[in-house]
Order: structure tokens, then C-alpha cells, then sequence
């Protein structure tokens, strides 16, 4: 599905990503963790081509996406930070991405799911940070791309938003898509990830279940785990 | 590309400014013709207006645009979109809603007035021509400058400095220059450094057609010569196409290679 070889990215002098490597071949349910800084998001602009990378190739669905657009069809996106033109209507921004993608969607559902009805005919910018974060989700959800990508999706949710999201991405999975989640929250990421990708100093420096990366750590819990991780040895 | 175009041109078109542009030339363009009660002087009093004014617009507004659009174009760059698509269509977008205020703006009074009737036709699509093709250049421009300045205030600076530049400071260098190296032939030099800027290329183009080239003095029988000719006339035409093109140009190249 998504294979990145040898990676490398600079900002100025600061090189956030230097010579990474990652394969994801099968579907599931991706964390991509590391601390604040680590080059997640750089990582994930770089696979939609956000960001250009200084070196290295990045192909997803074995098409390599230089110079390459088409592939992104086949990409859902939530951006970490949600910033919308804010002189749009909600469903004027909907109706929009609808028409500019041009594939089945199925927003009604989710649009009742986070209760965003009343929202609709109001601004993006007179809204609250969770409602757009809601409003964020509806848009990264509604198509039904195999590839699902996921930047910081629990940022500013209520609790029982937070339900229905983990809800609908354990629904997303059992239709077999790969899904690539980034978070803080450990137990969000202990609740729906299969595998986990810790990223430092520019590379992967785990890559594995969770049972392993506790097993790796020698501790039981994930959150202790990852905040052991970086003091283990990569290859111990 | 067609898609961006139409969400950006709505989006103007939507825009109070779209209209205050619109209205500025409507009003401008009445005023002048039962002021004047002449199309000739008319569109002489005009000239000097868009001159000036037509680049400051699309150097403001554009820059302006790009800056208000910048969520717009994140949000596309992460859709199945081409870069370059993103960036031509937005540029279009602003560069034709403007284009469209000015032509017409100042074509309704003047067809109202009895353009057709006149013999005034031909400079006055001249100078509705310098006028979009101004508009196309100085948005262009601007478009450069805004990508390539994450900050706002440095952008505008950077941008209103341009216009400063080429509507005044460019003029005043010119003059200095020859009257510093006035024992020296100067015809090639003048046509040159008036090809270098799209504003005095304007300038000269629409005068010298109106015939008169006394006006300019010193250079004037050179100028007259050359722009006075249909092969002054194409190459000139040729300048502002280049003018036009190449920040487009660079437009798209800087875009494929910016990170967002
Ligand atoms: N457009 C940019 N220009 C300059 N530096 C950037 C840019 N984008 C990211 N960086 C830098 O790259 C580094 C990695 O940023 P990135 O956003 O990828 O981190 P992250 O792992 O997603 O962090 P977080 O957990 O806070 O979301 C940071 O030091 C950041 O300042
Ligand atoms: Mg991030």
C-alpha cells in the first residue's frame, strides 16, 4: 500500500526526516508515534505530497507519486490542523469537496452521527475548535477511499465524540481499509492501533505490535512503554 | 483547473470589493465623458488613471487574495488535484474578476456614449487592452511575491514596493540617467529600459498611438519610429505578453516545489 525509501527532508538546517524507510503492505490500523517535533505530520505530507522531499521515494498503491496526482483519489486526509476558508458555509464546503472529488459520498450519515445539523448553514469561522474538528472528520470520512489518513483525529473532541470515533474508525477497518492514525492519546492508540511506528531522530525507530513494543520495554502498559522507548536500545 | 477557476471567480464575484472596483470604472468612466463631452480627451484622462491605478490594484489584491486563500489551497493541495492547477486557477480567478471590473467598467459609459460611432474605437481598446494585459502582469506578480513570503506585512511590503518601483521610482531613474549621459546617443538605451517596464511600455504605447509623441520630447521622434510602426506595435505587444508570461510561469514552478 505505502512504501517510503529512504526519506530525507530539511527545513533551513533543521532536518526533520533523514533517511527513512517504511513499508505498509496490508490493511489495518497504523500509529505513527514519536514525540512532539518528531517529523509525524512532515512524514504523512510527504506520502500526499504536501511536502517535497529532498531525497528519497515515496509510492503508494505501487504508483510512485512524484509528479503524480492522481494517485491522492485514493486518499482520505484529516489534517492535523483544520483550517478552512472561513467565509465558507459548512454544507457550501461539503458541497464543494464533493464536487471537486467526484466520487460516491456519504455525508448524511456522518453529518447525523456528530450531530452537526444546526451547523450547517454557519460559517467555518464562527465555529468552535471541536465543532470543526467534527467537520474536519465529516469531510476525511465520507469518501470511500482504501487509504485512510488520520492527523490527530481526537484533537478537541467531547467524550462521546470520541466514542463515535473510535466507532467509525474500527468500522473503516472491518471494511479492510489501511488506516495511519498519529496521536498523544495513548489509550486512544491502545484501544484501536494493530501496529505502532515510533518515529526519532528522523527514522523509524520501532516498528511492531504493541505486545512487542511492551515486551521490547519491559513494561506493561503502552504509555510507560513509549515514554521508555527512546532509552532502549533500537535493536536490543 | 476549470473547477478552481470557477470557486475562485465565485468567490470574488461574491466579494463587496469585486463591486467597488467595478463601480470605481462605471463611475469613472461617466464622469470623464460629460465632463469632458469628448471621447478623445476622455480616454487620454483615463490613460494616466489606469496606468497607475490598474497596477496598484492587482498588486494589492492580489497579494491580498493569496493570503485569504491560503486555507482554500491547503485544503485542495491534500484533494486529486494538480499543484500547478491550484495555483493557475486561483491566479485566473482574481486576475480575470479584475480584468472583468475594468473592461466593463469603463465599457458600458463609453458604449452608452456612442463608442462605436466614434473613431476614438481604436485607442480606446488599446487602452482596454494595456488595461488587462497590466492587470494579468501585476497579479502575476504579486501571486510571485505572496508565495514566496510566508509573512503577510513582508509580502504587502515587498509588493507595494514593486509598484512604487515601476509606477515612479523606474521613471526617475530613467529621467536621471538621461540627463546624466545626455552627450551620449541614448535612442536604444530609452527603448530598452521603456521595454523593461510594463507600466512605461503601456505608457508609451497608448501616446503614441494617440499621436502625441510631442509629448515625450527628447526621445520622442526615436519613439515614434519605432512604436509608431506596426512592428513597434507587435513588438511591444510581444513585451507584454513576455511581461505576462514569465511570472506565470515561475508562478507554477515555484508552487511544485513549495511545502505546505
Ligand atoms: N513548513 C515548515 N517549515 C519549516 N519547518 C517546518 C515546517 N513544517 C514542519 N517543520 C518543522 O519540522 C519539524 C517536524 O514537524 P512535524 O509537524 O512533522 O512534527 P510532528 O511529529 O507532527 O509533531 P506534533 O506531535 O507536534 O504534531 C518541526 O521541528 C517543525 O518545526
Ligand atoms: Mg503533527
Amino acid at each position: 500500500m505505502i512504501q517510503v525509501e529512504n526519506l530525507y527532508k530539511k527545513f533551513g538546517k533543521n532536518e526533520v526526516l533523514s533517511g527513512l524507510n517504511l513499508t505498509i503492505d496490508k490493511g489495518g490500523i497504523f500509529a505513527v508515534l514519536g514525540p512532539n517535533g518528531s517529523g509525524k505530520t512532515t512524514l504523512i505530507k510527504s506520502i500526499l505530497g504536501m511536502v517535497v522531499p529532498n531525497k528519497g521515494d515515496v509510492s503508494v498503491s505501487g504508483i510512485a507519486i512524484k509528479k503524480n496526482w492522481k494517485y491522492r483519489q485514493e486518499i482520505d486526509y484529516l489534517p492535523q490542523i483544520a483550517n478552512f476558508p472561513g467565509n465558507l458555509k459548512v454544507k457550501e464546503l461539503i458541497r464543494m469537496i464533493k464536487d471537486i472529488r467526484q466520487r460516491p459520498s456519504d455525508e448524511q450519515t456522518l453529518i447525523e452521527l456528530f450531530k452537526l445539523d444546526s451547523f450547517l448553514d454557519k460559517k467555518l469561522s464562527t465555529l468552535s475548535g471541536g465543532t470543526r474538528q467534527k467537520v474536519n472528520i465529516v469531510l476525511a470520512f465520507m469518501f470511500d477511499c482504501p487509504l485512510l489518513i488520520l492527523d490527530e483525529p481526537t484533537t478537541g473532541l467531547d467524550p462521546a465524540s470520541l466514542i463515535r470515533l473510535k466507532e467509525l474508525i474500527k468500522k473503516e477497518k472491518a471494511n479492510g481499509k489501511t488506516i495511519l492514525i498519529t496521536s498523544h492519546i495513548m489509550q486512544f492508540v491502545a484501544e484501536v492501533a494493530d501496529e505502532i511506528i515510533y518515529l526519532l531522530e528522523g527514522k523509524i525507530y520501532f516498528k511492531g505490535s504493541i505486545e512487542q513494543l511492551k515486551k521490547k520495554t519491559d513494561q506493561t502498559d503502552l504509555e510507560h512503554a513509549i515514554a521508555a522507548i527512546a532509552t532502549t536500545p533500537a535493536n536490543a | 483547473m476549470l473547477k478552481i477557476l470557477k470557486y475562485s471567480f465565485y468567490d470574488l464575484i461574491r466579494s463587496r470589493w469585486s463591486y467597488v472596483y467595478f463601480l470605481f470604472y462605471l463611475l469613472l468612466g461617466f464622469v470623464l465623458l460629460f465632463l469632458n463631452n469628448d471621447v478623445s480627451k476622455a480616454v487620454i484622462t483615463l490613460m494616466n488613471i489606469i496606468i497607475v491605478l490598474v497596477p496598484l490594484i492587482g498588486t494589492i489584491f492580489g497579494v491580498m487574495y493569496y493570503y485569504n486563500s491560503k486555507e482554500f489551497i491547503e485544503l485542495l493541495l491534500a484533494q486529486p488535484i494538480k499543484r500547478s492547477s491550484i495555483f493557475l486557477g486561483q491566479y485566473l480567478g482574481v486576475a480575470g474578476s479584475l480584468t472583468l471590473s475594468l473592461v466593463l467598467g469603463l465599457g458600458i459609459p463609453f458604449v452608452l456614449y456612442g463608442l462605436f460611432k466614434s473613431d476614438a474605437i481604436f485607442d480606446f481598446s488599446l487602452l482596454l487592452v494595456t488595461g488587462a494585459f497590466l492587470t494579468l502582469i501585476f497579479t502575476a506578480l504579486s501571486f510571485n511575491i505572496a508565495l514566496s513570503n510566508e509573512n503577510k506585512i513582508k509580502g504587502f511590503g515587498y509588493a507595494v514596493l514593486l509598484w512604487l518601483f515601476m509606477a515612479v521610482i523606474y521613471d526617475g531613474l530613467f529621467l536621471m540617467s538621461l540627463i546624466i549621459f545626455k552627450e551620449y546617443p541614448l535612442d536604444t538605451f530609452s527603448l530598452v529600459a521603456t521595454m523593461f517596464n510594463p507600466i512605461d511600455l503601456s505608457r508609451t504605447l497608448i501616446l503614441l498611438k494617440l499621436d502625441i509623441s510631442a509629448l515625450l520630447g527628447y526621445t520622442g521622434a526615436v519613439f515614434k519610429q519605432f512604436f509608431g510602426t506596426d512592428k513597434g506595435l507587435f513588438i511591444s505587444i510581444f513585451m507584454l505578453v513576455l511581461w505576462t508570461v514569465i511570472p506565470i510561469w515561475r508562478l507554477s514552478y515555484k508552487a511544485k516545489r513549495q511545502d505546505f
